[in-house]
């Protein structure tokens, strides 16, 4: 196994997913020739040829409509949308019909995509580059959606979703695709959709996140640890279906819950995973369920994203409030 | 073979039934049984249409979209088509569902809620309707994406009203597949309106087919009542497509006699010497009649018999529709995800609970709602 970075096991993924499977295509805004703007196809137009990486039309609606009558027609395409912030567009084409052909047709045309989109904040990207909208996806039947915060998870989850027969948004926390490095298995190698990652064990709270708020929740952990507070941390890298074992496992254990995630802070998925818990764990429950989340003002131009995402201080209050309730 | 976008429109049947030189020529190549054809199927297309209008006025049916007026349209484009073909349709070509293979009763489950409407025979590839406007068009040039990629000779066709080429699923599906020659037919049925709300002021273009040439592709314009015409441009455009040619843009003008559909009330927004202009003087089945008996392939009792045997038909399939049992409410989770997750479970049993059993037969634990 190779040491990589998040957004090489993207790629490895994809890789591995052109070579083992031909009726696997890659389509997307610059995912040819150029390898892609953050480089996840580097090569793959070289290798696969331009019929299998294909670089598009600038039109999200075109790529993700495409998408899905490749789907009906045998391929397994996995279209790029380059930013989330640009996903919407195509948002018609995934709500209307990528999530729910499968029901429409009982089953005769499943619509089994892998839709990718880089997304969140953190790399002092242009103007509406950064939007954190997993919300919208996960609030509609018929979809899948996650996110890795690892590289063997990039990998993992990438091919899990092109293997799934169902719709998959697959969204990638820009901040860490480089930062995060760490073993990637070679070969075909699967990460179970809806199943958490418990990323360290603990005692006194759970942190609940994903993405690119994974470093934060494990760095704010390991303060606490020198405190004397020991936090469980979950990545929960499978926003739908949610892996509610694990979650409510570790709540009944520790009994707290900070929650930690980019997008803003109503409806957004925190509200989702507080129902949850209120549902299934109410009377293991020591303190209020806290949400540290960014607020609820129009993801802002990179000079203030730092005020408006999460960040330690953040949580560390969080922690501080449900330790002390 | 088109070379080039035809502006001037295609007609080979005139209103009055007589056939243009050109149209001799065609009408001259095609067999007895297809000439018969042609009319055959747009009197099945338009008795079905009459009697599902009835069967909502009934109660029977739910809000139905009418299609007389665009038999010679979707009858003509969908002959011209093969079984390998996939056909993403909108919502008023039931006409075109009906010749790919869709059996009479499934086009009218759907109106009916039922969503076995939706569903194909083995082999037919007709996907359901698409409602919002113009998505159908992006996957359409998908599904010929990726016939092409397979080198495989299928094509797509997706089917699309005047209004649809406001949207902007119009525009990229078009430009797609001008780029990638993809073996896509676009076929518009101009029928003037999208719901009120006249071609002009969709479009500062007078037609649809002149659109194509900014995206490329050959475009022609067809009168839509001459399903000979129809017929002919849709197949040329189909083997054009099947040899490589890439996609082609078909305008058939045509005419919605009826409203937009059954909760629509036309005479608010036409004037109704336009509506008879068209009813009376341009009506595509009509035209096809007056040809075949002039020709002395049609006498009357031959109509009266063919009309029979469609009725029969169609209400046999009113039969079959209303006969079929409508699935238990547990359905409802049956195809959401090929495995359902453990949340959907819950919400499965959840109804289950309220509606008593599996099968609905009785509830197992009266205490849970």
């Amino acid at each position: 196994m190779a040491v990589k970075t998040l957004i090489q096991g993207i790629h490895d993924g994809m890789r591995e997913a052109l070579r083992q499977d031909l009726r696997v295509v890659v389509l997307g805004e610059d995912v040819g020739k150029n390898g892609g703007v953050f480089r996840a196809t580097e090569g793959l137009w070289q290798e696969f040829g331009e019929e299998r990486v294909m670089d598009t039309p600038l039109a999200e609606a075109g790529i993700v409509g495409a998408a899905i009558g490749m789907a009906v027609n045998g391929l397994r395409p996995i279209a790029e949308i380059q930013f989330m912030g640009f996903i919407y567009p195509a948002f018609e084409q995934i709500v209307t019909h990528a999530a729910r052909l499968r029901t429409r047709t009982q089953g005769q045309h499943p619509a089994s995509l892998v839709i990718r989109a880089p997304y969140g904040g953190g790399i002092r990207a242009p103007e509406l580059h950064s939007d954190s909208t997993e919300s919208l996806f996960v609030h509609i039947p018929g979809l899948k959606v996650v996110v890795p915060s690892t590289p063997a998870d990039a990998k993992g989850l990438l091919l899990a979703a092109v293997k799934d027969p169902d719709p998959v948004i697959y969204l990638e926390p820009m901040q860490i695709y480089r930062s995060v490095k760490g073993e990637v298995p070679d070969g075909w190698h699967e990460v179970p959709l809806g199943k958490a990652r418990v990323l360290r064990e603990g005692e006194d709270v759970t942190l609940i996140t994903w993405g690119a708020m994974v470093p934060l929740a494990e760095k704010c952990a390991q303060a606490w640890a020198g405190r004397g507070i020991s936090c469980e941390v979950i990545d929960v890298r499978s926003l739908y279906p949610l892996d509610e074992e694990t979650i409510i496992a570790s709540v009944k254990k520790t009994g707290r819950v900070v929650i930690v995630h980019e997008a803003p802070k109503t409806a957004g998925l925190g509200a989702e995973l507080t129902a949850l818990i209120n549902e299934q764990a109410f009377l293991w429950l020591e303190a209020p369920i806290t949400r540290v989340t960014g607020f609820d003002v129009p993801v802002p131009m990179f000079a203030l994203e730092n005020a408006f995402r999460p960040d330690q201080e953040r949580v560390d209050r969080a922690i501080s409030y449900v330790t002390s309730f | 073979m088109l070379q080039q976008t035809r502006h001037d429109m295609v007609q080979y049947l005139r209103p009055n039934g007589w056939l243009t030189d050109e149209g001799k020529k065609v009408w001259g190549g095609l067999s007895r049984e297809q000439k018969l054809d042609l009319y055959r199927w747009m009197v099945k297309v338009r008795l079905f249409d009459r009697r599902a209008v009835i069967l909502q006025r009934q109660g029977r049916i739910g809000t139905y979209a009418p299609l007389e007026g665009q038999e010679a349209a979707q009858v003509g484009s969908a002959l011209a088509l093969g079984r390998e073909d996939w056909i993403f349709p909108s919502y008023r070509e039931h006409g075109v569902s009906m010749i790919a293979g869709m059996p009479l009763a499934h086009i009218l489950l759907y109106w009916m809620g039922r969503v076995e409407g939706n569903t194909a025979p083995e082999g037919v590839r007709v996907l359901p309707p698409y409602v919002p406007i113009a998505t159908q068009m992006p996957q359409a040039m998908g599904a010929a994406w990726a016939s092409k990629l397979k080198r495989e000779s299928s094509l797509a066709i997706a089917y699309f009203g005047d209004g649809a080429t406001s949207e902007g699923d119009f525009h990229e599906a078009c430009n797609f597949a001008g780029v990638f020659q993809l073996p896509v037919l676009f076929f518009c049925q101009n029928n003037q309106y999208a719901i009120s709300v006249p071609f002009s002021r969709q479009s500062a273009t007078s037609t649809v087919a002149e659109k194509g040439q900014a995206y490329g592709i050959p475009s022609v314009r067809v009168d839509g009542n001459d399903v000979l015409a129809v017929y002919h441009v849709t197949a040329e455009a189909a083997e054009r497509a099947r040899n490589g040619g890439g996609a082609t843009l078909i305008e058939a003008v045509t005419y919605r006699q009826g409203s937009h559909t059954t909760a629509d009330d036309a005479t608010r927004y036409r004037d109704p010497e336009e509506v008879r202009i068209w009813v009376e003087e341009r009506d595509p089945v009509d035209r096809c009649r007056r040809l075949l008996e002039r020709e002395g392939l049609l006498s009357e009792e031959y109509i009266a018999s063919w009309e029979e045997c469609c009725k029969k038909e169609i209400q046999e399939a009113v039969d079959a529709a209303e006969r079929a049992k409508a699935p238990p409410p547990t359905h409802l989770f049956n195809h959401v995800f090929e495995t359902l997750p453990p949340s959907l479970l819950r919400q499965r049993e959840e109804l289950v609970r309220k509606e008593g059993g599996p099968d609905g037969s009785e509830n197992p634990d009266p205490r849970h709602p």
